[in-house]
């Protein structure tokens, strides 16, 4: 069975944000929510490097251990979905995530705080697949489409690679080898765990 | 005639399935796990073509051709 991952290329990262448009086009995600977004280290100095955020999938992940509601879950393809009928926008999960990925839209049920939003790998949710109720809920499911996330397969440099992390893993191999640099993969020990790094990468 | 102690006894159950918590996770408050991802989602024309819905290897190898496709520069051109 395949597990689902993200790996950002640095190196490749130009911080376009064709990444955050794909994702909230595609998933048309509401206003003040960002699913995805890019942040830049060191930003204007000469050697910036860019990386696109989002829910990593954690192999543990923090937000599934504090959810007072366990509303979380994890497919079978290893992405951390949540029940959005089950989560009272607490946002414990927010502070629990490494990665700033929990969103909670302004308007909606709760008050200002509403239910949570984050990622979904466009895999949907617990919802029938491609139903009308999944995608107002959680956006497309892309995944049960044959389709990889709108996000890496929309990135102009392919810096933003998704898939089965055998896959993933090889081609960022592949890449580190033949540039011979730029082997950082930031957050992947975060979220796989640091014995699960891809081969040639340094952190 | 019923005596006081079935009788307390009875009310007794009664209060203590009062204060039961009902189950609150996924699988056990109906709503279950969404169905695996090679299910497909019956919507041909947003299904990509090369696979088939219910068939995981075919999912599975769809995937890895689209990713490789899509995203291996190196495989794409053929370049080193």
């Amino acid at each position: 069975m395949a597990r689902m991952k993200f790996i950002c290329d640095a190196e490749r990262c130009i911080e376009c944000n064709g990444c955050v448009t794909a994702c909230k086009n595609e998933n048309e995600v509401p206003w003040g929510v960002n699913r995805r977004r890019v942040v830049t280290l060191n930003d204007g100095v000469p050697g910036e490097k860019s990386i696109s955020v989002a829910c990593m999938h954690c192999s543990d992940a923090p937000c599934m251990a504090v959810c007072p509601v366990n509303c979380f879950y994890r497919t079978d393809e290893g992405v951390v979905l949540h029940d959005k009928d089950v989560c009272i926008g607490c946002g414990y999960c927010s502070y629990a995530c490494p990665f700033g990925a929990p969103q909670f839209p302004a308007k909606g049920q709760f008050g200002a705080r509403g239910k949570m939003d984050k990622c979904t790998f466009c895999a949907g949710g617990p919802e029938k697949h491609g139903s009308q109720a999944e995608f107002e809920k959680y956006g497309r499911n892309r995944l049960a489409e044959g389709k990889l996330p709108a996000c890496a397969e929309m990135c102009s440099t392919k810096a933003l690679l998704a898939g089965d992390g055998d896959m993933v893993a090889d081609i960022f191999r592949q890449r580190v080898i033949t540039r011979g640099k730029g082997a950082e993969v930031w957050g992947w020990g975060t979220a796989y765990g640091t014995n699960a790094k891809p081969e040639g990468a340094k952190s | 005639m019923i005596r006081p102690q079935l009788l307390l006894g009875v009310l007794a159950l009664g209060a203590l399935v009062a204060c039961g918590e009902r189950p609150q996770d996924l699988a056990e408050n109906g709503n279950a796990r969404s169905a695996p991802a090679y299910q497909g989602t019956g919507v041909a024309s947003f299904t990509a073509p090369s696979w088939k819905a219910g068939d995981e290897k075919s999912w599975a190898q769809e995937l890895r051709t689209r990713g490789e496709r899509g995203q291996n520069d190196y495989a794409r051109i053929g370049a080193r």
